[in-house]
């Protein structure tokens, strides 16, 4: 027996149903196995890539959340220094703003004051002279006989005044 | 478990060939005989023998003689008998195959296509394959394979198919590996699905096909065709006008005559190879098999110590050829599509190759 001679029915036979074998398979079998996987093996990069950019993206979000935090923060002092700035502001005016009125005030007062003593001194003045007037009035009414008597009115009208003053 | 059907087949082997041989020839055990006989091919499939008869499936013959076609079971010719004027040799150069008498009375070898043990072990394991990889591609048809992966069976055999896919085809094809890849996987899943089954040892499997030569020249001569009819320019250059000083190639074409040889030789390897790995397997567990029924007539001490050691290297033979099975498989996909890169490579790349090995060297 010759194992090394390949035998010619063995040889028809195995030529036919490899071929069949080989034409099933290639056209029903691997393509469509392999191409399957294939695919699956793109859906699954293309998952991976997905994810990656998602987190990327959330990992941004994470970032502008932040700064905004931040920002808003920053306002906050912002105005809140602002805020007692203004209020300095306007303590320190509205203390300017008093003693503004109080001088003016005081300058009223004084001028009323300069006032009234003028009315008064003008009413004294006037007093005077209505008293002076009226003194001369009845000087000139009295008897003007003897000298003594001139005296004696002179003292009384002189008393009377002051006491009417 | 585990052990158990590793031991099994061994012990099934071991009830079931040898016993025959040894009855045969008034007890005398004819080794010889038995192991071509099972390495070899026959007209019927025998299975066992059951009290002192044989069990054996009837294949049917299809023989062209002088006389015409003739069609008929394999159990009308057994032990000797002539049918329509034909009948197996027991001697001689047609040995064990169908012949008819010449007129000078000598054996006549006439046209045989017989389904025989080995092309109906072929179709069986083709149908196997074929049904299997098919049920396979039918759950990606059915499942939309994007959204989930399978699993069981189909999963295993994914996983096998992108294993060959993505690592001996893609990387030894190159960039067409696509043209390619059906038919490196019917080798691979081929050669592989038959090594199997020839190492389990009672039918239908147990039949030695990848472990003859003709099956295996079917095989090499496919990747034959595919390196050769769809080479490229730069291959065919390669071997008609290859780089080399010009008195090399002209006027005595010394280096086309050795590329040419080559062509032959690449194919004519893998041939041998699978043939010689999975022939070879086969002999050295059936001859360890036989120590047992040689060393029956030697008492029962030597024959059981004997007993007990053969199983042990049965045991591990047969986990050695589960090994070879796959890496012989393995290899001739390799080999078939390192040579079918090497016949689409182009050119600019043998010469970047070059190029990188000349750094490599210089580092």
């Amino acid at each position: 027996m010759n194992l090394m001679l390949p035998d010619s029915g063995l040889l028809f036979w195995m030529t036919i149903i490899f071929a069949i074998v080989f034409v099933l398979l290639a056209k029903f079998g691997f393509p469509v196995i392999t191409g399957m996987v294939e695919k699956r093996t793109k859906r699954i990069d293309a998952a991976i890539g997905a994810a990656r950019e998602a987190e990327e993206r959330l990992q941004g979000l994470t970032a502008e959340h932040e700064r905004m935090l931040a920002e808003a923060r920053a306002e906050q002092a912002r105005i809140l220094q602002e805020a007692a700035a203004e209020r300095d502001r306007m303590i320190a005016q509205a203390k300017v703003q008093a003693q503004e009125e109080a001088g003016k005030i005081m300058e009223e007062t004084k001028a009323r004051i300069a006032e009234e003593r003028d009315a008064a001194l003008r009413d004294v003045r006037r007093e005077v002279a209505v008293l002076a007037v009226s003194i001369a009035e009845k000087v000139v009414r009295a008897d003007m006989s003897s000298d003594k008597r001139q005296l004696e009115l002179i003292d009384s009208l002189v008393e009377e005044t002051y006491d009417a003053s | 478990m585990k052990w158990l059907r590793i031991i099994l087949p061994a012990l099934l082997l071991s009830l079931s060939l040898p016993i025959s041989a040894a009855d045969e020839d008034g007890g005398k055990v004819d080794v010889a005989h038995m192991l071509f006989g099972h390495i070899g091919d026959s007209y019927g499939w025998h299975i066992t023998e059951w009290n002192g008869r044989h069990v054996t499936i009837p294949l049917p013959c299809i023989v062209r003689s002088s006389s015409g076609w003739h069609v008929f079971m394999s159990s009308r010719i057994e032990h000797g008998a002539e049918y329509e004027g034909l009948f197996i040799a027991d001697e001689g150069r047609y040995a064990d195959k169908i012949v008819e008498r010449g007129e000078g009375g000598e054996y006549i070898r006439p046209f045989d296509i017989s389904i025989t043990k080995n092309v109906a072990s072929l179709m069986f394991s083709s149908i196997l394959l074929v049904v299997l990889v098919l049920s396979c591609a039918r759950w990606y048809r059915r499942n939309d394979a994007s959204e989930k992966a399978p699993g069981g069976f189909t999963g295993l055999v994914e996983m096998l198919v992108m294993m060959v896919h993505d690592d001996l085809i893609k990387d030894s094809v190159g960039p067409e590996y696509r043209k390619y890849a059906p038919y490196l996987l019917t080798a691979f899943f081929f050669i592989f699905l038959n090594n199997l089954l020839g190492i389990v040892p009672f039918f239908p499997g147990g039949a030695n096909v990848t472990g003859n030569i003709a099956v295996t020249l079917v095989l090499a001569l496919c990747t034959f065709l595919a390196v050769n009819l769809f080479g490229n320019r730069h291959y065919w250059k390669e071997i008609l006008w290859p780089d080399v000083p010009i008195f090399l190639k002209f006027p005595l074409p010394i280096m086309q005559a050795i590329e040419i040889f080559g062509m032959f030789t690449k194919p004519f390897s893998l041939m041998v190879r699978l043939f010689a790995n999975i022939m070879a397997g086969h002999a050295m567990i059936l001859g360890l098999v036989s120590v047992i029924f040689v060393t029956a007539k030697l008492g029962p001490v030597i024959n059981g110590s004997m007993t007990f050691v053969t199983m042990l290297f049965g045991v591990f033979m047969d986990c050695l050829e589960l090994l070879v099975a796959f890496i012989q498989a393995y290899v001739f996909t390799m080999l078939s599509a390192v040579f079918i890169g090497l016949s689409r490579q182009e050119e600019h790349h043998a010469a970047e190759g070059e190029e990188t090995e000349r750094r490599i060297c210089k580092q």
